[in-house]
């Protein structure tokens, strides 16, 4: 809050556990919390998820753990993955791991979110690991039509412009793959009617007098 | 060595339409499960050894007019992407082998040197 954030989308790696805790916490905050998902698709592509109501991201998770290897997880190596509750306090640890790579496609996800009614944006597709760009080379067909495209923390949009000519014309979105509150860096602004999905989306396209903007003062 | 000698001594599933396979000879050969490595590294008219099985392996192949996919660990590419390959003139050819393995075997049979 102090922050200024309004909204807030939580999307863990492949994972949800943790949503329903936020919203709890978030509760009369005035901050409005998308369920969301950062899946990793088969093509080791990180695309985010993003919905409106608990139900869809559960059913999502749903699909999504029917295409997990079903690999544990080794703290040691990967390190913890716990679930907690609304305070913070330890719920219970995941054991099943959560690193690896879906077997659903880009366009399997892509279909899958569009059915379930959430908006698909891969996730800073410049960089290096697990970017749409550096892994697949170019925007496949099945993103042609998709608006918005993630840009990692470490560039301004005209550099990742320059840098990537495929991404002009796409709406920018940058948010910085935030772990902590100290990284967020709030450079995406919003006009919108009411925190929804659909009111994203119109924004994002300039649409019925929503709109979008990145504002990077430090960049 | 051609394509045939490949799928016959590899004992390769062809996923898609069947072509004089015996006549196409591939130019050298390459492994990656990076779109954008394949790109860049790839030989044109090279065999592309790879597990990815999704429809962009389709437009790579096209691109550099490989000579043929062949997709390791059982990984099954879907209807629509066998389509689009055989639409592009792509060769995919499938097996339950490894990658490593399969390198291992093409070697041996001698695809060594561009």
């Amino acid at each position: 809050m102090d922050l200024g954030i309004n909204l807030l989308a939580i999307t863990d790696h492949n994972a949800t556990a943790n949503i329903e805790a936020v919203i709890k916490a978030a509760r009369g905050s005035g901050i409005h919390i998308f369920p969301g998902m950062e899946l990793q698709s088969h093509e080791e592509v990180h695309l985010l998820c993003l919905f409106d109501s608990l139900d869809q991201i559960r059913s999502m998770q749903i699909q999504v753990d029917k295409t997990m290897p079903g690999l544990q997880n080794n703290p040691d190596y990967f390190g913890e993955q716990f679930v907690v509750d609304s305070t913070g306090d330890f719920i219970r640890r995941e054991e099943s791991m959560l690193l690896a790579s879906s077997s659903l496609s880009i366009k399997q996800a892509c279909d899958l979110v569009s059915d379930l009614g959430g908006l698909l944006i891969p996730a800073h597709v410049n960089r290096k690991a697990f970017g749409l760009l550096p892994t697949l080379g170019f925007i496949p067909e099945e993103l042609s039509c998709n608006q918005v495209m993630e840009i990692s923390r470490h560039i301004s949009a005209e550099k990742a412009l320059l840098e990537y000519p495929q991404l002009s014309g796409k709406t920018l979105i940058q948010s910085g793959d935030v772990h902590r509150l100290s990284e967020f860096l709030g450079v995406n602004y919003f006009h919108l009617e009411k925190p929804s999905i659909h009111e994203l989306s119109l924004a994002f396209s300039n649409l019925d007098g929503r709109d979008f903007a990145i504002n990077q003062p430090n960049l | 060595m051609n394509v045939q000698q490949i799928i016959d001594t590899l004992k390769l599933k062809v996923l898609t339409e069947n072509k004089d396979f015996s006549s196409i000879q591939p130019t050298f050969g390459y492994s990656s499960d990076l779109l954008s490595c394949v790109m860049a590294g790839a030989p044109k008219q090279g065999i592309w050894v790879t597990l990815q099985a999704h429809g962009n392996i389709v437009a790579v192949a096209a691109l550099l007019e490989l000579t043929a996919i062949i997709i390791t660990e059982g990984a099954m590419p879907d209807e629509n992407t066998i389509q689009k390959a055989n639409d592009e003139g792509v060769t995919l050819l499938s097996t339950s082998a490894s990658t490593f393995n399969v390198i291992g075997q093409l070697w041996e049979m001698g695809l060594r040197n561009p």
